[in-house]
Order: C-alpha cells, then sequence, then structure tokens
C-alpha cells in the first residue's frame, strides 16, 4: 500500500538531520545538477526531459512544468521566483519540504534556473515561516554557496546562478504568481491582469518563470533516476508523486508523499482513519477552494488530477480536509466565506462585493435569520464572481459556495425553516 | 543615517538591498518595515518616511505597503505576538475554542495586547500552513501545534 512513500521531496525523512546537506548527498542530492555543471547540456534538452516526466505544477492549477519553462526566451535578464507562500487553507507540505529538505529545493531552484535562462532565483517565503524553514532555507543556502553549487563562475563552469530568499509580509493573495511579483517589486499584493503572462512580462518586467516548492523540489530526483521512472510512477495522466497534506477529523494527521492516482482510502488509512470511530461524512480534497466532495464519492476515488476532476472537484495544492460525521456543512461553509471575503485584495468588483455578500448571508443563516430567498443568493453570487475578476481568487470562493450547496443543500434548508442546525444535539 | 535609522537598521535594510539589481530598491521596502518594526514595535509615519529617504522613494510607496500588510502594525503592540489559527483544519479541530480559552485567561480580545504590554493577541484570517498539527498557534512566529488549554497556559506563562 505504501509503495514509494515520501521517496522524493521527503526521501531525507529518516535521515537524524534531514535538513542537512549531507543527509540531501546520502539520497543522491545535488548528482542531478552536478553532472548538469559538468556537461552543460542545452537548456532546452533540459526542458525536455521535465517535459517527458510528465511533470505538472503542484502550486494548484497542475500546468506541465516542462511547458512552463518552455515559453522562457533567449535573453539577458529573466528570472526564476520559487513560490514559497503556502497559505492555501488547509496546505503544509511546503513547510515541512523547507524545513526538512531545503536542499532539494535548492538544487531544483539551480537546475530551473539552467533551464530557464535565469541568472538568478527568489525563493519567496510567507512572513509566518520566518523561524524555522526560514533559518533551515538559509543554513542550506549557505551550505549550496560554500560547497560550490551556487555562485558566479560555479566549479569553473561559466554557469553563474545566484539564489535569494526573501519574505512577504502576510497577504494571503500574495501566492497569486502575479500578485507574489507585485510583492517582490515591494508593492502591494494585487495581482496583475493577464495576459501579458509572467514569461513575457514577470518579474521587473523581464521574463520570469514562477514555481510552486514542491513542483521545483521533485525536479533533482526526476532528472537524476533514469528517464521513464517518475512517469512510471501514478498514472498515466497524472504521473508521479504527490505531497498530501491530511488534516482534519483523522487520528494521525499528517504529511505523505504518495503516488498519484493513490486510493482515497489508503491515505485515509496512513492517518489512522476517521477519528473517534466516526463516520467519514465529507472531505475537501484539494485546499479550501476546491468543491467538497461527500463521503460516497470518496469511497473508490484515487487521488490524481483526473479522477478529481471527474467526481467534480480538483486535486489543488494537495491539501486533504476530512470531515466526520457531526461536522456542520453551513458553518463549514461560513467559515471559509470569512476567510476570501478577508483576503480579497478588492481591485475587482464582483470579488469585492461578492465575498462579502456571501459572508453576510451565511452569517445570516447560521444565526437562523435565513430565508429562502438567500439560497437563491446562495446560487447567484458565486456564478457573477466565477470567471469575471482579474485572478483566482474569485473562484476560489465561489468553488466552495458550490461544491457544499451541491452536495448538503438539505442542510442548508433546515437552518433557514427551523432556525438551526440539522447536525448535532437536538 | 538618521535617529530613527540607526547604523545597524541601516546595515540590516542593507542586507535586504543586497538581494536585488541595484536599481530596485523599491523591493527592498517590505524587508525594511520589518526590521524597522522589529526594532521598534509598531511603524509609525514618521519612520515610513525614513524608510522612503533611505530607499530614495516617495513616502506614498510606502505608506501603501505599511498599509497593505497584515504583517505590520500601527499601534504599539505587546512584546509577544500570539496568533492562534482559526482556519479551516484548525477550526475543525477546536482552533475557535482555543481563541477563546486564550482571550479569557488574558483578558483582551483578538486585536488587543495585555495591559502590561507582554503579549499582542493578532487577530487571525490566514490559515497558517500547520494544518496536520491543528489546533495550533504561531508566538513570534515559532511553532506551537496540537494544542491543548494545559498547553496554552504553560506557553502564555513562559513569556517575559
Ligand atoms: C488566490 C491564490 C493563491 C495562491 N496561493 C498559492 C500558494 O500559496 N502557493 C503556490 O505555490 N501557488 C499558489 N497559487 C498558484 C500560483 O498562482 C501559481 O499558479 C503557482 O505558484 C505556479 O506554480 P506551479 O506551476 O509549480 O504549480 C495561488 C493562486 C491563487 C489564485
Ligand atoms: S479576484 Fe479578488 S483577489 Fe483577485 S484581483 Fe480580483 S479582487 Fe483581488
Ligand atoms: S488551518 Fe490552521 S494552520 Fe492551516
Amino acid at each position: 500500500m505504501t509503495r514509494h512513500h515520501n521517496e522524493m521531496c521527503f526521501a531525507t525523512l529518516e535521515h537524524p538531520k534531514p535538513w542537512t546537506l549531507k543527509a540531501y548527498e546520502s539520497v543522491g542530492g545535488y548528482r542531478a545538477w552536478r553532472k548538469i555543471l559538468a556537461e552543460r547540456p542545452p537548456r532546452r534538452d533540459l526542458i525536455e526531459q521535465v517535459k517527458a516526466s510528465g511533470l505538472r505544477g503542484r502550486g494548484g492549477a497542475g500546468f506541465p512544468t516542462g511547458m512552463k519553462w518552455s515559453f522562457m526566451p533567449d535573453c539577458e535578464e529573466s528570472y526564476l521566483v520559487c513560490n514559497a507562500d503556502e497559505s492555501e487553507p488547509g496546505t503544509c507540505k511546503d513547510r515541512d519540504i523547507l524545513r526538512f529538505n531545503p536542499h532539494a529545493l535548492i538544487e531544483g531552484v539551480a537546475i530551473a534556473c539552467y533551464a530557464t535562462g535565469a541568472r538568478a532565483g527568489y525563493i519567496y517565503l510567507r512572513e509566518e515561516f520566518t523561524d524555522e524553514p526560514h533559518f533551515r532555507l538559509r543554513a542550506a543556502l549557505r551550505e549550496a554557496y560554500e560547497t560550490g553549487m551556487l555562485g558566479s563562475d560555479i566549479r569553473g563552469s561559466g554557469i553563474t546562478i545566484n539564489l535569494f530568499d526573501t519574505l512577504g509580509a502576510g497577504a494571503y493573495i500574495c501566492g497569486e504568481e502575479t500578485a507574489l511579483l507585485e510583492s517582490l517589486e515591494g508593492k502591494k499584493g494585487f495581482p496583475r491582469f493577464k495576459p501579458p503572462f509572467p514569461a513575457n512580462y514577470g518579474l521587473w518586467g523581464r521574463p520570469t518563470t514562477v514555481n510552486n516548492v514542491e513542483t521545483l523540489a521533485l525536479v533533482p530526483g526526476i532528472l537524476r533516476r533514469e528517464p521513464g521512472w517518475f512517469d512510471g510512477v501514478g498514472t498515466e495522466k497524472s504521473p508521479g508523486t504527490r505531497c498530501f497534506s491530511v488534516s482534519g477529523h483523522v487520528s494521525r494527521p499528517g504529511n505523505h508523499e504518495l503516488p498519484l492516482g493513490t486510493p482515497f482510502a489508503d491515505l485515509l488509512e496512513l492517518c489512522g482513519g476517521v477519528w473517534k470511530n466516526r463516520e467519514l461524512k465529507a472531505v475537501i480534497p484539494g485546499g479550501s477552494s476546491v468543491p467538497v466532495l461527500p463521503a460516497e464519492a470518496m469511497a473508490d476515488l484515487n487521488m490524481d488530477f483526473e479522477s478529481l476532476a471527474a467526481a467534480g472537484s480538483m486535486l489543488g495544492s494537495g491539501a486533504v480536509i476530512v470531515m466526520d460525521e457531526t461536522t456542520d456543512m453551513v458553518k463549514v461553509l461560513q467559515r471559509i466565506s470569512r476567510f476570501y471575503f478577508q483576503e480579497s485584495c478588492g481591485q475587482c468588483t464582483p470579488c469585492r462585493e461578492g465575498t462579502g455578500w456571501l459572508y453576510r448571508v451565511l452569517t445570516r443563516i447560521v444565526e437562523g435569520q435565513g430565508t429562502e430567498g438567500d439560497l437563491k443568493i446562495l446560487e447567484e453570487v458565486p456564478a457573477r464572481i466565477e470567471g469575471h475578476t482579474i485572478c483566482a481568487l474569485g473562484d476560489a470562493a465561489a468553488w466552495p459556495v458550490q461544491g457544499i450547496l451541491r452536495h448538503f443543500r438539505g442542510e442548508f434548508e433546515h437552518y433557514i425553516r427551523h432556525g438551526k442546525s440539522m447536525v448535532g444535539p437536538s | 543615517m538618521s535617529d530613527i535609522l540607526t547604523s545597524d537598521l541601516c546595515d540590516r535594510i542593507d542586507a535586504w538591498l543586497g538581494r536585488f539589481p541595484a536599481e530596485h530598491r523599491r523591493s527592498a521596502v517590505l524587508g525594511a518595515l520589518r526590521e524597522v518594526q522589529k526594532e521598534y514595535g509598531h511603524l509609525t509615519p514618521e519612520r515610513m518616511d525614513a524608510v522612503a529617504d533611505y530607499l530614495g522613494l516617495p513616502a506614498i510607496q510606502v505608506y501603501e505597503v505599511g498599509s497593505f500588510y497584515t504583517g505590520f502594525q500601527h499601534q504599539p503592540v505587546g512584546r509577544h505576538t500570539v496568533a492562534v489559527c482559526t482556519n479551516i483544519s484548525c477550526w475543525l479541530r477546536g482552533g475557535e475554542e482555543i481563541l477563546a480559552h486564550i482571550e479569557k485567561s488574558l483578558g483582551i480580545r483578538a486585536g488587543e495586547s495585555t495591559e502590561d504590554g507582554r503579549i499582542f493577541l493578532k487577530s487571525e484570517e490566514e490559515c497558517l500552513a500547520g494544518c496536520c498539527g491543528a489546533p495550533m498557534m504561531q508566538v513570534d512566529h515559532v511553532y506551537h501545534e496540537n494544542l491543548t488549554p494545559e498547553k496554552i497556559d504553560k506557553i502564555l506563562e513562559a513569556l517575559s
């Protein structure tokens, strides 16, 4: 069942000090980068290898990584940016990669810089990572410079790559890649209109690739193994491994890196099952912004991009939020909607106003003041937000409403008719 | 150097500047404000002006950043910042009860500081990426996970 468990991003976990260079080298770390430094292959060759591996971005949208890299033009000044803002509710895998295997990320960023033609890479951490995750990353960066893995004319190869750590200052929206770029430029985190995309107009207007921590940390392991290994793990359309953050009502919440396509039932079992011997009620399978799925839908579901899409949800950020039979789904939605309302940057009217509407209506329902008309509002407002905004936060605010309403409408109706929840003590 | 930006603070701001190409001094605004806040506890218009001067930016560009990000404080706050996550995964495991316990034992609401200036209970909206250790909180950005009221009391008592 636990075939290929924690073999890539979490490969050093068994080591007494997993975050050190020594630990990383003991699992084959920096082998891929040393080879590149020695052989200096055309950068397009590396892009082809990453394309062939089938790697898709782990930040949420699942965009093919090799293809993203191939958009980068040959030019004097371009950048690679690592999105370590990890802030999608329920997600805590990037933090563990930073704490336990920072060298995999550094090697991945170095390779990505080379492959995209970037001379410098920026790793943007959310401010809340100021302590341990940042310390570990900085220590690892120091080690990487000292052992001649980074810097100018690395090992006499003529290759120059410098990596810099930077910090945000508290704003969920800075996880959105163009808001992140604005933040790196020292501005408010307002998402940009797209197009142009970052590959044309990114950091300081230069071509830029933005990738998630896990995406980049996977790259060295892909390149140092024989071709076909990574895509041999997982499913045909969802190759490779994936870090799942399992949280909520399970006995042993935790991060597990497993092949894509792993049955949800196996993942649940790894986490000790639903806690307190209770029944499963629902799962948010990809971070708070994706539609919820009821227990019936989860029973036979495999955790990969296509299976989740077919079930009406998404793999998103890999955050698997488990809810037991006592969960009040109306309150869950109210809590989620409060978050998007608070974090909307306010640039687009549908998102700014719509998230406020949703939160107020849900609060009214939870407080026993809901009316039949409120259900209609919950249906209409998301439709008016979805697809009508600058960035996907608007969609992220709309999808959970649509998902919970689709599967748990009865709970809303009960609140509205009886002024209280149908779950728990009557 | 000025009364506000001591030579030590300038060095720390320079370390942020050093990460960016020389022509992009604006990129150091977040880092500079963070250092200033670390030094003085909170930001004021004078302190932001000093940063703007040092980086050679119009003051408005610094004010904008100061007001956009929730990590920046504009009023005096307690010495230690406590941030309790009540986002979805923590909420499912009692995050709100944890917050209520802290509010009660400190006698303040989220967003306030204790009178002795010891603790600032931040009003936290974000998930803090410690979801598998829910319920959790950060004290000065250090993670404390799998919280219980007893555990919290110990942590809070130990803060000077
Ligand atoms: C509101 C919002 C928040 C996001 N937060 C994150 C985040 O915390 N981390 C992340 O890697 N991607 C986040 N993303 C996705 C990024 O915009 C971007 O697609 C991703 O970093 C690309 O990396 P990948 O191709 O490696 O997946 C967010 C997107 C949106 C719309
Ligand atoms: S969708 Fe929301 S968060 Fe995104 S740019 Fe528009 S207002 Fe801002
Ligand atoms: S939900 Fe609390 S840390 Fe993520």
